[in-house]
């Protein structure tokens, strides 16, 4: 069979996979009745609301006459690197601080880019670095370690 | 009048030094993220959120988030004009004329016009907010649990009508938005749900940490996946000032435009977007040289200016007075409400008159400094354009790492968002509009809580919500325009609506 509209399809898909789940989930809590609402019944109904349009968006898609679409290639490097920074970014924020950290993420998703390139990104972290040093450190005061804390001992 | 007395307190309000402070702060933030392309006023805005925990005073947040909004609307016409590429999605009609009065060698007057259609704009919208929000609100107040349940039912579907894009697609999103919404502990019954057993995940999803991963951080991926191309035209912005025949042409569009964006602002799915969209479709209607339109017709630049500046104003009326976010920032308004323990819904005005007035009269003052901020600088924002994107994202990504951070002081808040990112980024390559969802996401356990004391007084009986006329009405109206946008008469015009939109 030809998937006609492949982007509507599977978002479709993707509709009746979240409501199934999130209606999975609900069985775990009370679902009571309409004038005793537990835990549970929204978040049913909210599922079962999202099945339905699920399918109502994937199966036109299937259609003879259905707008032809495809999806467009995933960006894998963009987007492992850009989220690999930011998850190496929370996981040293604790261990070395927010300069070291604000280091990394600058450096590794500026690489994410096809046009990177090393001076201009050392100085545009220089620029970064000082600058959120100034607004949020000192500026805002938000709390953060500045150097890496096992430094302090 | 008490409009006056109102604007009178609102004035004192905004006029004190921190405030004033802010407010240019805002300005200027969405002036900036408004001429770059790439970066628009909801991820800023979610970026800041967690910032503004710092403030002590609520009203002083957000004046500063919404200087970032309609800051954004003045911003977004510089780049239209000179590069040719819209800053924000409300001017990518301003292009159209915009860009080849820039290439005409009038770029200097298509500026002008633009920030004299903004700021005119913005000060009859603000006029038009003070006044009309007090009925509305009185109205509001009338309201029980069915007709608030009604109303965000309404909110919702007229929303995503509105909105771009397949209708039952944007109706998914709303659900799926609610169900992430009910993520945390169910108020009533004290039962920690879809938390996994994640201390963290108890009080809910963070607000900011859903908009920064679907809209900052997904939206970085893609566009590190096209190529950049910016060619910046008039380096030299010579003769700022417009002639008189220009004003002349452009005052009616101009006045046209703010009263249309007004309008069209109230409405759910509204805002700026829309309304620039339909006044150039307006006036290129009501114009006897049509064929001028996108050749440099000034008009195609004053009317849609005036109205995405209205539109982006007057959407602050139902969320200021219902409590409704009619767009995503909206959305965030309402986090930024929350976060600072203040219930949006028509108390506000009463319980706090300063933040409601004080809100309203500084976007009078920062429409001013705008046109200060826009105009006599504009060579700064000329050379900012000059940044390419490989430099600007990573600060991007930087500065929501930080927010996402703060919001709670804990890196979780960073890991969180990025299944949101890889969402978004599912999400857009599907066609899936993220917008919708926030819409949901905010309003979830809200809607949940009015469902439920709706039915808890009418002992469980659903036929409630019709039986009560003001709640009948509002679900009435909500059927209609569903039944309407399914119709395909309506379909064909609708899309003709969003032609040239991305």
């Amino acid at each position: 069979m030809q998937i006609r509209n492949q982007k509507d399809f599977w978002s479709g898909v993707m509709f009746v996979l979240f409501g199934l789940l999130f209606m999975v989930w609900s069985t775990d809590y009370q679902f009571g009745t309409s004038q005793r609402m537990g835990p549970g019944y929204f978040p049913t109904m909210l599922g079962i609301g999202q099945i339905i349009l699920g399918l109502m968006v994937a199966i036109p898609a299937l259609g003879k006459r259905a707008e032809a679409s495809t999806v467009e290639a995933i960006g894998w490097r963009g987007l492992f690197i850009v989220l690999g920074a930011v998850g190496l970014y929370a996981a040293l924020l604790p261990v070395l601080g927010f300069v070291a950290s604000l280091i990394v993420l600058v450096i590794l998703s500026a690489m994410a880019s096809p046009e990177f390139n090393l001076k201009e990104t050392l100085l545009s972290t220089a620029v970064l670095g000082v600058g959120s040093y100034l607004a949020f450190v000192k500026g805002l005061s938000l709390q953060f370690a500045v150097w890496p804390p096992f430094l302090y001992h | 009048m008490e409009v006056f007395s109102n604007l009178g307190l609102g004035f004192v309000t905004a006029f004190t030094l921190e405030n004033l402070f802010y407010c240019f702060v805002g300005c200027l933030l969405g002036t900036l993220i408004g001429v770059l392309p790439g970066i628009g006023p909801l991820a800023t805005i979610a970026m800041l959120l967690p910032i503004t925990y710092q403030l002590s005073d609520p009203t002083t947040a957000l004046i500063m988030l919404s200087g970032i909004y309609y800051g954004a609307q003045y911003g977004g016409s510089t780049t239209a004009i000179l590069v040719n590429l819209p800053g924000e999605s409300s001017s990518v009609v301003t292009v159209l004329d915009g860009y080849q009065m820039a290439r005409q060698g009038r770029a200097g007057p298509a500026l002008a016009i633009a920030a004299i259609g903004s700021f005119f704009a913005g000060s009859v919208a603000t006029f038009l907010l003070a006044a009309f929000a007090p009925p509305l609100a009185e109205i509001a107040f009338k309201f029980g649990p069915a007709e608030y349940f009604s109303l965000m039912t309404l909110g919702l579907v007229a929303a995503v009508i509105l909105a771009n894009g397949s209708v039952v697609k944007a109706l998914g999103m709303v659900l799926l938005g609610l169900l992430l919404g009910m993520i945390g502990t169910d108020v009533n019954s004290g039962v920690a749900r879809f938390s996994f057993d994640i201390p963290e995940l108890t009080d809910g999803v963070e607000f900011a940490v859903v908009a920064m991963g679907m809209f900052g951080f997904a939206e970085i991926i893609l566009n590190l996946e096209q190529k950049e191309d910016r060619s910046i035209l008039a380096a030299k912005v010579t003769g700022l000032l417009p002639t008189m025949a220009d004003m002349k042409q452009a005052a009616m569009p101009i006045l046209r435009g703010t009263l249309l964006g007004s309008a069209l602002g109230i409405l759910p799915g509204g805002g700026a977007t829309l309304s620039s969209f339909s006044s150039y479709a307006l006036e290129k209607k009501l114009s006897k040289t049509p064929e001028r339109f996108g050749k440099g017709a000034i008009e195609g630049v004053a009317g849609p200016e005036a109205a995405n500046n209205a539109g982006a104003q007057m959407s602050f009326v139902p969320m200021l007075t219902l409590g409704l976010p009619t767009n995503a920032v909206m959305a965030l308004m309402i986090a930024a409400m929350m976060i600072h323990n203040i219930q949006p819904g028509p108390q506000v005005m009463t319980s706090n008159p300063s933040l409601f007035w004080g809100l309203i009269a500084s976007m009078w003052i920062g429409n001013l400094m705008l046109v200060i901020l826009n105009l006599p600088l504009i060579g700064i924002w000329i050379k900012l354009l000059t940044v390419p994107y490989r430099i600007l994202y990573p600060a991007i990504l930087l500065f929501c790492c930080i927010g996402a951070y703060s919001v709670n002081n804990n890196v979780f808040d960073v890991f969180m968002t990025i299944p949101f990112a890889i969402l978004g980024y599912v999400f857009k390559k599907l066609d899936c509009e993220p917008a919708p969802l926030l819409l949901g996401f905010v309003l979830g356990k809200l809607m949940e809580e009015y469902l439920r004391r709706a039915l808890t007084i009418s002992r469980g009986d659903w036929t409630v919500f019709f039986t009560r006329p003001l709640s009948a009405v509002l679900l009435g109206i909500a059927v209609v325009l569903l039944v309407l946008v399914f119709s395909p008469a309506i379909a064909k015009k609708r899309e003709e609506a969003f032609q040239g939109d991305d």
